[in-house]
């Protein structure tokens, strides 16, 4: 007889994975393969353990337990936030009835799509991050490029737990396809492009975090209105786990943009790359393309899916308890802002219901300009007039309005010449890329860390900077 | 707004065409501000009117132009995308006559891809590269093979049914379950589920044929399409035949070809179609038919044909009844036809020639127009033209002498010929005749025997080719009645009478298209729960979810 595996003890859970057969065969299935992946597209670099937050339970004391860990040993729980008895569903053609404890039917398509497509962005960026820990420029760092991946991880295991308990045998089948794409790969990709792309330094891992983890929190805030409970409760927890990943990001180019404001006053000149910093405008180009490929990520600015989601009740909008009108949508409308072949901008009057991606993607461009003004204070604070900024919404886009069109980072409408002849000056050219690369050297030594960032004010749980957070080999 | 159908491939909007040897690429890259008409973007290779109007001209001349291409391979050059269908805005903002037109020529070109497949030797080969959807997926299923792009994402789906509360109205479900037997369980939870089916799913259930990697998914169906083309039957070094555009003069009153003239009568609400027959004799061989090419008779005056049936049934839907003409000397008529018809089995060319009219003459049959044939002295109904005489609803025929002039020798008569006992089936299987004459092949035989010879009014009456032969002084007045009667009638209950009386005998995926599938379809489209205010059609699209009245009906 197999040994029966403890999965309260693996899998730290309030799920009542231990009374649930069902979930259990499914996990079983699952988990090996699970863990065969982690170990073929997660990290490359070999640890002996890192200093990692692992959430045993979802309350205050239980979310934040730190211990060294054997990274493949990670105990990926899963987490749904409190049950609410009396939660009703906040929007749409339902609202004011009580939310779903089972996926309705009629929205069984709809709701595993939502599923999938969020579940397929998590482990998409560990694949992406795979070979960063080679080149990590502190332990610090280190540590919280593993943390992240692990959270991810457990991103994963949270939707697939939403498709195993709740979506039978094709539930099972996509949560094993989960694990079939992968990032970049030329036979199966990811589903959405920009987790297709390499994270190729640690600038980039940086902006990934700031601006594309930022992205998946505001995707995990309109999921946490659904009306289906297990999803909005699984995506409430996400989030707390999301805002670490903003806090690598921020911090992490607040350090960049320190090291970098340090070495131009010190040497009296913007061009530190010969001093092994990273030169303001090239910060500014990566900005400016990782902003971009992340509102691609928002989809069309109008969008039919996203409204028949919205009055289902499967998806609301960013804080929807706190906006101030019915609920439904069903009448007024909202500006938008359109490029022309004659290179002007015009608007056009939207129903507001056809443009919620719109809506979302604004409250996710205000929350960016915090980090662009946070970046700007180190510059001011530093005596440099140099000031980073965001581009125009238009510039460098794939995906709706304005894809097909030259926008310059200002907002111009430009033919494809004039866009050629300075698409130099606004996006990383292959030099600046190779450059960056050229100074992403591991530093694994304790309290030592690399000459193009700054070491971070606090330590991880009140731990010195020069705390061996990772134990090497 | 007036519909042409002429298009060339230098300047389509939504194909590229290309030649490679015997495979052809036809991909499909659809214009977002492409539409045929103002109001909707044609996103993800959603397609309207216009952009089917470009595949029909690619077709035919796939056929005609491009004799050694055995394969033809329908893809996207979109990446990630095959095709979202019929564009759902469109459908949603068009009258219901506009709906019913759009389907049946989608239709008709879905056929006509089946038609080469089965008879010309150029097998089609959809290669889904991406996300292929509704009328998408239809046209992937009117091809010979379907190769999906295995990536773990792109699916198969005909989501009709749960998003929009219509039907696959180009034929989905009945290739489904007739031409790819998926069984019909699976035909249900298939066409119910709006995420489609992907993968080795898709295979198991015979929705696709067979799956092929995204990495060198292009050099496998390049292989595929090759190894396709080494068993086709097609002339390997053949020239081929330029469709040159049509000459036509179309004014208000009428429409004018070479061979073919249409004039309209708004106020009797009628199209006069004159077919004249050839004025010189048929070309000497094959190779001086090759020599003729679009300007040979036969071919020239199908596709004049074909073209005004189109614009009649686009342009003029309030010009009900069509009464049809035939001009010249019936020997003449055969002399061309046999050309084309002893060298049908030999010759690609007369081969496609015969398709081209077998096409243009079901396309007559499901015509939602009245069609009346009238056979008067000077006039050439005989073989391939007397087909159009047996696709009318009904044939009147002048027994005496011309009307304006009482003392003229000249009498109508018909002409049976080969052509009439088989290489121009209805969509029924039968030919006219057999249909005409259902289950009754003693008189088809009959029939036969009195081939290759004019028949007289009285002879064609007693032989049932004719509804009624007046005589010149009952004529005028007889023929006049007839049309005012017609008119007079409930526009909508001719249509399905007509259809009715038309296509007896045995169903065929091509009946049932048109019959069983366009007829629900069309049902559905003007019923509240699709095209009221709070339908499914009309809400999509709004974010707003369809109310539907639940009593089954």
């Amino acid at each position: 007889m197999p040994e029966k595996i403890d999965y309260d003890d693996k899998i730290p859970n309030n799920v009542n994975l231990s009374g649930d057969r069902r979930l259990q065969r499914a996990l079983e299935g699952w988990q090996p393969k699970f863990l065969d992946w982690w170990g073929e597209m997660g990290p490359t670099l070999r640890t002996n353990g890192v200093y990692l937050r692992t959430a045993v339970a979802v309350g205050r004391d239980g979310w934040a337990h730190f211990d060294h860990v054997n990274v493949p040993d990670y105990r990926w729980g899963i987490f749904l936030a409190e049950r609410d008895a009396d939660r009703r569903i906040g929007f749409g053609e339902h609202a004011g009835e009580p939310v779903w404890q089972q996926v309705p039917g009629e929205y069984r398509a709809d709701l595993q799509r939502l599923i999938v497509i969020q579940g397929d962005t998590e482990p998409a960026s560990v694949e992406q991050q795979k070979l960063l820990g080679l080149t990590a420029p502190s332990l610090y760092d280190l540590r919280n490029l593993f943390q992240v991946n692990v959270e991810e991880g457990r991103h994963l295991w949270a939707m697939v737990y939403l498709l195993h308990a709740y979506f039978g045998k094709e539930g099972r089948d996509e949560a094993e396809g989960l694990l079939l794409r992968n990032s970049g790969s030329p036979d199966a990709p990811r589903i959405l492009g920009a987790f297709n792309e390499e994270t190729a330094d640690w600038l980039a891992f940086y902006m990934f975090t700031y601006f594309t983890d930022r992205d998946g929190k505001y995707q995990l805030g309109t999921l946490k209105e659904s009306a289906f409970d297990p999803l909005s409760r699984t995506c409430e927890f996400m989030l707390k786990e999301e805002a670490h990943h903003m806090f690598v990001g921020t911090t992490g180019v607040d350090r960049v943009v320190t090291r970098s404001a340090q070495l131009v006053r010190e040497n009296d000149t913007l061009e530190i790359g010969a001093c092994g910093g990273i030169p303001l405008d090239v910060i500014q180009k990566y900005i400016n393309f990782h902003f971009t490929v992340s509102l691609d990520l928002f989809g069309g600015e109008t969008s039919t899916n996203a409204a028949n989601y919205y009055t289902a009740g499967l998806k609301g909008r960013w804080q929807e308890g706190r906006r101030k009108d019915d609920h439904r949508l069903t009448e007024g409308g909202t500006v938008l802002e359109k490029p022309t072949a004659d290179g002007t901008w015009t608007t056009d009057e939207v129903q507001t219901l056809l443009a919620l991606n719109l809506d979302l993607r604004g409250e996710y461009i205000a929350d960016c300009r915090t980090g662009v003004k946070r970046w700007n204070r180190i510059l001011e604070e530093n005596g440099i007039g140099f000031r980073f900024s965001l581009p125009h919404p238009g510039f460098n886009r794939a995906v709706g309005l304005n894809a097909g069109f030259r926008v310059t980072p200002d907002g111009t409408i430009v033919d494809e010449a004039t866009w050629a002849a300075n698409r130099r000056k606004w996006l990383p050219t292959t030099e600046d890329l190779a450059f960056v690369r050229s100074l992403m050297h591991p530093v694994y030594e304790r309290g030592r860390i690399a000459s193009w960032v700054a070491p971070p004010v606090n330590g991880v749980n009140d731990k010195p900077f020069d705390y061996e957070y990772v134990y090497l080999p | 707004m007036e519909v042409s159908f002429d298009r060339h491939p230098d300047s389509y909007r939504h194909w590229k065409l290309r030649v490679d040897g015997p495979v052809a690429w036809l991909e499909m890259d659809v214009d977002e501000q492409g539409g045929l008409v103002p109001g909707y973007e044609l996103k993800l290779n959603s397609y309207d009117l216009g952009v089917d109007i470009e595949l029909h001209d690619a077709t035919q001349r796939l056929r005609f132009e491009h004799p050694g291409v055995r394969t033809v391979v329908l893809t996207s050059a979109k990446p990630g995308v095959f095709c979202a269908g019929a564009n759902i805005r469109m459908l949603a903002a068009s009258s219901h006559p506009w709906k019913v037109n759009f389907c049946k020529f989608t239709n008709e070109t879905r056929n006509g891809m089946e038609d080469a497949t089965e008879h010309s030797g150029q097998a089609y080969l959809a290669a889904v590269n991406g996300t292929c959807a509704g009328g998408g997926y239809e046209l992937a299923l009117a091809c010979d093979r379907i190769v999906l792009v295995d990536d773990g994402s792109s699916t198969v789906a005909l989501p009709e049914v749960p998003l929009l509360g219509v039907l696959p109205g180009t034929g989905g479900l009945t290739r489904l379950v007739d031409k790819r037997r998926v069984r019909k369980d699976r035909a249900d939870v298939f066409a119910t589920r709006s995420d489609g089916v992907k993968g080795k799913t898709a295979v198991e259930w015979r929705l696709v044929d067979e799956l092929a990697p995204r990495r060198g998914f292009t050099e496998a169906v390049a292989a595929r399409a090759a190894e396709l083309a080494e068993s086709g039957t097609r002339p390997r070094d053949a020239v081929g035949v330029e469709l040159t555009p049509l000459r036509r003069k179309a004014t208000a009153d009428g429409i004018e070809y070479t061979h073919v003239t249409a004039a309209f009568d708004r106020s009797a609400g009628t199209v006069a179609i004159t077919v004249r027959g050839p004025r010189e004799g048929a070309p000497s061989s094959v190779a001086a038919l090759h020599e003729q090419g679009a300007s040979g008779w036969l071919l020239a005056s199908a596709r004049e044909l074909d073209d005004l049936i189109l614009r009649l049934r686009t342009n003029e839907t309030e010009l009900g009844t069509w009464l049809i003409r035939t001009d010249g000397d019936p020997e003449l008529v055969l002399a061309h036809e046999r050309v084309v018809l002893e060298n049908a089995a030999t010759d690609w060319l007369c081969n496609e020639v015969l398709h081209l009219w077998k096409r243009t003459l079901k396309r007559l049959d499901v015509t939602s127009r009245s069609l009346v044939a009238l056979v008067e002295p000077g006039g050439c109904f005989a073989g391939v033209l007397l087909e159009l005489a047996l696709a009318a609803d009904r044939q009147y025929m002048l027994d005496g002498p011309p009307v304006d002039d009482e003392d003229s020798p000249e009498r109508a008569s018909v002409t049976l010929s080969r052509a009439n006992f088989g290489p121009f089936p209805m969509g029924n299987g039968l030919t006219r005749l057999r249909s005409r004459f259902y289950r009754d092949e003693d008189h088809v035989d009959r029939l036969a025997r009195e081939s290759d010879r004019p028949l007289s009014a009285a002879e064609a009456d007693g032989l049932g080719l004719v509804t009624e032969a007046p005589d010149d002084l009952d004529w005028d007045d007889e023929i006049r009645l007839v049309v005012e009667g017609r008119a007079a009638l409930s526009p909508d209950s001719l249509t399905g009478m007509e259809a009715n009386h038309r296509f007896v005998g045995p169903e065929t995926v091509e009946t049932k298209i048109f019959g069983r599938l366009a007829a629900w379809q069309n049902w559905i489209f003007t019923r509240p729960n699709a095209s009221g205010p709070d339908g499914a059609l009309r809400r999509y699209g709004t974010g707003r979810k369809a109310v539907f009245d639940r009593n089954r009906v």
